[in-house]
């Protein structure tokens, strides 16, 4: 990776808790969201989708519908021409079902019309003829031979035969000589584990309003985490250039990886374009858990061996994962992050995916990775129970540290894993007392994150204010964190500078706010971009001066003649240079464009205290603190916020959350009261402690920290809960039935 | 179709707007009076983020039809602020960075003014049980809890 030169440990506002730019908007109800607005002409468009896990689609009569007064457009598969690149397709026919719906909410046709009400009679009136098929819901049901095929034709050429057709892809990771590893170990554990499907449970349901006019240019409003990544997809699947398409991020409520596709954007615009007018589609929230993307499921196997004095001597995982009913490249990412936490001398991680009748995944919160390290992070904990080892102490002794080769290759740089252990061994609520039916447990938790393509322009007013356009909707207080970045290099108040998020015509190429890389990645090219603008004025003050560029030199917020040979000349700050820009050269901008690379991996670990109530199997959450590495906080309040965040997220993965399904393959619980997430009752507080170890490949050391935090909870529950009951859980959620029934199993 | 007239007021404003019977009191606040502060998360009652109050009654108004709002008083988030003099729960969520995302925040804060209307110091398991209808997904409650407290605490002028 690209190391910096010199990562920058001193600040003056890096670090500090100001305000938030879009918090007014959002505590007032001004804050514009996906659904919040509308267009002159405007049609309501609604979705009809499969009641069907797996059916083929025989025949669509639409003509009753379009029939219907005020009905403008209606769309099926057919008004949709498939993209020739398979990712684009895939998420096409998930849009848009083809010859056959997949899974239990899969659209098969759309309508707009005058009013919302007119649009869901519409539905009522069109005729789907289906075919009924056998489905498959379960990974491992779906990877034995004869299970019913989801696609055919889907599999990748490394994909072992004697297997169903269903398995799309098989990976490999690891090094090292098991057998010998195995031999040299006193105790070895072997478990297997499942885990359900849970949704990322963004509270604002997906929302869009396209204009597309008989030219092929078209206006897009929606909530995403990434415009440009709705530009280009979009583009493909409507036969658009690019640059026709202009797609505009709405304030996003919430996304944790689910915003990172598109779902009823093609449709709405596909709508449009039949309509003449714009269209706009709200979804409902149980087309949201039905149709937008879960997690995977998972079965998992783990075998470790561990000698007396807790070295682990050889590891190895089997990962089972289904992304749904299309190929998903998930379990390759479960399957690197699996044993990242440890220095192992043998270590290897296969990997399986497998299409089921499902909706498609999406990504959530470092896709893949919680699955694994729960499955791991049990074993590990179940080996220090046998070998009566603690189990932090144990995780220090086997801790990957800088120099360690890691279990999915590349060796590691400077890292925060040891650190914070330590941190927890230290906390008091390592030691603290417990009480009857209590438990404590901890996990160790591991993410990549992202840097990848970004472009920021900085641009200075006349009054010496500075206006910062970045491509990447705001998803955990970016802005503010931006803001301060540029601030602080800028040497100007946090209030001079204003950030937006803008349109996909107003920037260069964004990639999606995805793998933690926000803070990380647009930070380090507004930092840049800063340097940039710097060194622009002290270009223009040295021209002024009339004296060379290599003359001055700037600090605190302002050239200075550098050093006494230069001249004598009174500093000129940001302000000056600003106001008097006009008329010495016109206008100054700053600006960077990089893929960049260097995003410092990110590891944490959990502390949870829980009480399980032998009575009715209830879990109660009493005590919990997170420990994680940042690299640098560049806004502790939102640093603080991700992980209490990806948490008590982890909590509901461990507890209640779970995608159920009928024999007849359909989703029972679509909504939020038969899919329950964490309350505020449900919980204690969140304790953080944020350690800085700063990341090489960023100026001021930053690493992303949004994905991490969801990794440990899994495992920190289930190792608690298990110390508490005095049995080992191994299938997620853990609601009060499985516990029960562990327990009455154990006698 | 056959439309309903309602003459109700909305943040101390009197309002007339013509309704479907079966239209919700959210979906009229949003599309028809483009109220779009309260957010419409699950339409089921479940997660609180059309929370507004009805007669001093917090409710959601996915769950309140429409026509019923005749001759009511109706608060929601674009009230609470005077002006530009923002509510206390308004400022210290922005100050104890209460809220991420921001979609559920509207709901919070009519539930927590509802909250410290009836109860002007409630105790930490108060306010957590009173805001178990509103679901937040990004902060993990944690900050809400500890803004709500703070404004509570200004509030008493403590």
């Amino acid at each position: 990776m690209t190391r910096q030169d010199k990562i920058i440990r001193e600040f003056k506002q890096v670090g500090t808790r100001p305000p938030r730019p879009d918090g007014i908007d959002k505590v007032t109800g001004r804050a514009m969201y996906g659904a919040d607005v509308t267009a002159p002409g405007m049609l309501w468009g609604k979705v009809l989708r499969s009641p069907h896990a797996h059916a083929r689609i025989l025949s669509i009569d639409t003509a009753a519908a379009e029939a219907l007064e005020g009905v403008k457009a209606v769309v099926t598969g057919a008004d949709f021409t498939l993209p020739e690149d398979e990712f684009s397709r895939d998420v096409a026919v998930n849009c848009m079902a083809q010859d056959a719906a997949l899974y239990d909410g899969h659209a098969v046709a759309a309508v707009a019309a005058v009013s919302e009400a007119v649009a869901k009679a519409a539905l009522k009136l069109i005729r789907v003829e289906y075919e009924v098929l056998p489905h498959v819901i379960d990974v491992d049901a779906a990877m034995a031979p004869g299970a019913p095929v989801v696609q055919p034709g889907r599999a990748y050429e490394n994909v072992p035969e004697g297997l169903s057709e269903n398995v799309t892809s098989h990976c490999e990771f690891g090094h090292g000589d098991l057998a010998a590893g195995f031999d040299k170990a006193d105790v070895i554990v072997e478990r297997s584990f499942r885990t359900a499907a849970t949704h990322q449970g963004y509270i604002e349901p997906h929302a869009c309003l396209a204009a597309m006019g008989g030219d092929g240019r078209a206006d897009l409003w929606c909530c995403t985490q990434g415009q440009f990544h709705v530009r280009e997809v979009c583009a493909a699947i409507m036969g658009m250039e690019s640059s026709q398409l202009r797609v505009t991020a709405s304030e996003i409520g919430g996304g944790f990886g689910g915003k990172t596709t598109v779902f009823v954007e093609p449709v709405a615009l596909a709508l449009s374009r039949k309509a003449g007018r714009p269209v706009k589609i709200v979804m409902k929230r149980d087309e949201v858990f039905r149709a937008t993307g879960p997690t995977v499921h998972s079965s998992i196997d783990v075998r470790i061996g561990m000698t007396k004095d807790g070295r682990i001597t050889a590891a190895e995982a089997h990962l089972r994962y289904s992304g749904g009913a299309f190929p998903c490249g998930t379990v390759d990412m479960g399957a690197q992050a699996a044993f990242a936490a440890y220095d192992l001398d043998a270590v290897r991680t296969f990997g399986w995916n497998a299409m089921t009748n499902r909706p498609k995944e999406a990504a959530y919160r470092a896709p893949g990775a919680p699955q694994a390290i729960y499955a791991v992070e049990s074993v590990v904990d179940e080996l220090c129970q046998k070998l009566g080892l603690d189990p932090l102490e144990v995780r220090i002794l086997n801790a990957a540290r800088k120099g360690t080769k890691s279990a999915y290759g590349p060796t590691f740089d400077e890292i925060g894993l040891l650190a914070t252990l330590e941190a927890a061994k230290a906390h008091p609520h390592y030691t603290a007392p417990l009480g009857p039916n209590q438990g404590r447990g901890l996990s160790c938790g591991f993410w990549f994150n992202f840097g990848g393509n970004t472009c920021v322009t900085m641009n200075l007013a006349f009054d010496g204010t500075v206006t910062i356009t970045e491509g990447n909707p705001d998803i955990g207080g970016s802005r503010a964190s931006i803001s301060l970045m540029a601030a602080e290099e800028l040497g100007i108040p946090y209030d001079k500078v204003r950030t937006i998020v803008a349109d996909t015509a107003s920037i260069g190429h964004n990639d999606i706010t995805d793998g933690s890389r926000v803070t990380f990645a647009v930070g380090l090219a507004t930092i840049e971009a800063a340097r940039d603008a710097i060194a622009r004025m002290c270009a223009r003050v040295a021209k002024i001066w009339g004296i060379e560029p290599d003359a001055v030199e700037w600090k605190d917020g302002a050239v200075h003649p550098a050093g006494p040979n230069a001249g004598k000349f009174p500093p000129m700050s940001l302000a000056e240079i600003a106001e008097t820009s006009p008329n010495t050269g016109g206008p100054i901008a700053g600006h960077h464009e990089v893929n960049a690379d260097g995003a410092g991996v990110s590891f944490g670990v959990h502390l949870v205290d829980v009480e399980v109530d032998p009575e009715t199997g209830a879990t109660k959450v009493l005590r919990y603190t997170v420990f994680q590495d940042a690299g640098k906080a560049v806004h502790p309040d939102y640093v603080e916020g991700q992980m209490q965040g990806g948490a008590v997220q982890g909590i509901g993965w461990a507890l209640n959350e779970e995608y159920i399904y009928g024999e007849d393959g359909r989703l029972q619980n679509p909504g939020f009261l038969d899919y329950r997430v964490p309350v505020a009752s449900d919980l204690p507080d969140i304790e953080t402690v944020i350690l800085e170890i700063p990341n090489p490949g960023h100026p001021y050391g930053v690493r992303g920290v949004g994905e991490t935090p969801i990794v440990p909870p899994l495992a920190a529950i289930a190792n608690a809960v298990s110390r508490a009951a005095g049995v080992r859980l191994t299938e997620l959620p853990m609601s009060p039935p499985r516990i029960l029934k562990a327990l009455s199993a154990q006698g | 179709m056959k439309t309903i007239p309602v003459s109700t007021k909305v943040n101390g404003d009197t309002v007339e707007f013509l309704c479907a019977p079966e239209e919700t009191l959210l979906d009229a606040l949003r599309n028809r009076l483009g109220l779009t502060g309260a957010k419409e998360g699950c339409g089921s009652g479940d997660c609180g983020a059309c929370s507004v109050l009805v007669d001093g009654r917090l409710v959601c108004a996915c769950l309140v039809l429409a026509a019923e709002a005749e001759g009511a008083e109706i608060d929601t988030v674009e009230g609470m602020a005077a002006g530009e003099r923002l509510h206390p729960l308004q400022r210290h969520f922005i100050d104890s960075a209460a809220l991420q995302c921001g979609v559920c925040t509207p709901g919070i804060l009519v539930a927590a003014k509802a909250l410290l209307d009836h109860n002007p110091d409630p105790s930490d398991e108060e306010v957590r049980y009173w805001l178990a209808g509103n679901l937040c997904r990004c902060t993990g409650y944690d900050k809400i809890v500890r803004a709500v407290q703070s404004a509570a605490a200004e509030m008493r002028g403590a």
